[in-house]
């Protein structure tokens, strides 16, 4: 009898181990169901890292090395930093989508004299950032929580202008179609002061890049295109005004090159990686706020 | 359902996407159509007869079309006065979305008086037809969301679901002759 329940209590163990959807290795230090995500804050043995869903397999939107805060554990948030390459030296910023806020603190420590307004839907995330990720707010770098479309729609009705926006609000599992409209994109370079950019990290697979690279053609003309053969995403760099010629680029990233080493950021390799070739089908219609499906777009190859 | 979840889209542009603008406009759709409901069951008194039932299908095809042209300057007016995006979109949704959930909400209960011959089969009626439009709303949800937002932009989708209220209104015109033999 007590071998029987020996045996069940055994083999129900073994299942609340195997159905753990994080390994034993990992340990969840928070866990909460937000209004638009569920949010996981996971331990693991070199980083801690944000997640918007309990799968196991699903992206990480945002790590840290606890040991070197400093160091940019994800390829694409490296990547965004090339926005440096397009607008060396930017004094206001606009970042849509917080996540652990790598970008904005960053961003704020190269350059000391920068203002930075972060629009997140979520204060959930806000919170979670500021809790485990050391986010902090100061008299230069303010969080609004609204939906990015509207800020945008606010901001140009005040006459505000910004040197930088940063489009960091498309999740892995799920794409808010309103933000990647052509309307919407235009509304972003109306926002830009002169000769200002728009950096936005998307997906370089799916169906998706095609429509989504011929929506930023329609509205931007010719941009930047930076891709790193190791990753899914790409990262597009656009102004408003003709794009920085070659020579420049290298310029600006040979400057920004010391600064960014504690960061870990290869910014001197960014340059040849950065095309204007049109290497997506131009026949593919451009996402409009009449036509948007992206999440379906995404879904198929 | 298929304009209620397209009321959603319509919206996101001015008012973003978050929680609230659902609750807008689930509120506007749920409320105008116990509104409609209850004019519907009122109208039925009065010697309802086919003909006048298709009239009310024609009403609702000549009130969605406005739709597809005011929504952008009803935004604007909107968005340029009210700075709360939550009385925003609810503000926008009243604006919109009553005229055409208001007179589709009186198709029902209309139906339930054109279709009940004898009180003991009332429940049948009431039933199957509460069957009908409710998998109606279900397939229309399903086939709005999964294919024709992929293939059609969004006033085309909204200006077919006009058409086949303006046919379907015809039909019933058409038809009232039966109804007399009936």
């Amino acid at each position: 009898m007590r071998s029987t329940f020996a045996v069940a209590s055994a083999i129900l163990l073994a299942c609340a181990v195997a159905t753990d959807p994080v390994a034993a290795d990992r340990r969840i230090l928070h866990r909460e169901q937000s209004l638009y995500h569920t949010i996981l804050v996971v331990d693991e043995p070199t980083r801690l890292c944000l997640k918007f869903s309990v799968r196991n397999n699903t992206r990480n939107q945002s790590c840290v090395d606890p040991h070197d805060p400093k160091r940019m554990v994800f390829g694409y948030t490296r990547m965004m930093i090339a926005a440096l390459l397009v607008v060396p030296e930017p004094r206001t910023v606009l970042v849509a989508g917080l996540g652990g806020g790598t970008l904005p603190t960053a961003l704020a420590e190269l350059l000391p004299n920068l203002r930075v307004d972060v629009v997140e839907i979520d204060p959930a995330v806000v919170q979670v950032a500021r809790t485990y990720f050391d986010f902090q707010e100061n008299d230069r770098v303010s969080v609004h929580i609204q939906d990015a479309r509207v800020f945008v729609k606010r901001a140009l009705q005040r006459g505000r202008q910004y040197d930088l926006v940063i489009l960091d609000a498309y999740s892995g599992d799920y794409i808010p179609e309103h933000l990647m409209t052509a309307e919407f994109l235009d509304e972003t370079r109306r926002l830009l002061a002169p000769g200002g950019a728009v950096a936005a990290n998307t997906f370089a697979t799916s169906k998706l890049y095609d429509h989504e690279s011929e929506t930023y053609r329609l509205v931007f003309g010719e941009f930047f295109n930076l891709r790193v053969r190791t990753s899914n995403n790409r990262v597009i760099l656009a102004t408003d005004g003709p794009l920085p010629d070659k020579a420049t680029v290298r310029a600006n990233s040979r400057a920004w090159r010391p600064a960014l080493g504690p960061y870990d950021v290869p910014i001197e390799s960014y340059p040849r990686r950065m095309s204007t070739t049109v290497d997506w089908d131009s026949t593919k219609r451009p996402l409009t706020d009449q036509y948007s499906p992206a999440n379906l777009l995404r879904g198929s190859r | 359902m298929s304009l209620e979840l397209l009321g959603g889209r319509i919206l996101a542009p001015w008012f973003g996407s978050s929680i609230y603008v659902w609750g807008s406009i689930i509120t506007v759709f749920m409320l105008s159509l116990s509104v409609g409901y209850f004019i519907g069951g009122r109208l039925s008194l009065h010697s309802p007869s086919l003909a006048k039932f298709g009239c009310m299908f024609l009403l609702a095809a000549a009130i969605l079309v406005p739709v597809i042209y005011l929504a952008e300057p009803v935004m604007v007016w909107v968005f340029d006065r009210i700075e709360d995006p939550r009385y925003g979109s609810l503000a926008a949704s009243l604006a919109l979305f009553v005229a055409p959930t208001v007179v589709l909400g009186t198709i029902s209960p209309y139906s339930v008086r054109l279709l009940v011959r004898h009180k003991e089969e009332s429940g049948k009626v009431a039933g199957t037809l509460y069957f009908v439009s409710t998998l109606g709303s279900a397939l229309g949800t399903l086939a709005t969301s999964f294919y024709f937002v992929l293939w059609f932009e969004m006033d085309t989708i909204v200006a077919v679901l006009a058409g086949i209220l303006l046919l379907l209104g015809a039909l019933g015109i058409g038809c009232r002759g039966l109804d007399r033999h009936a």
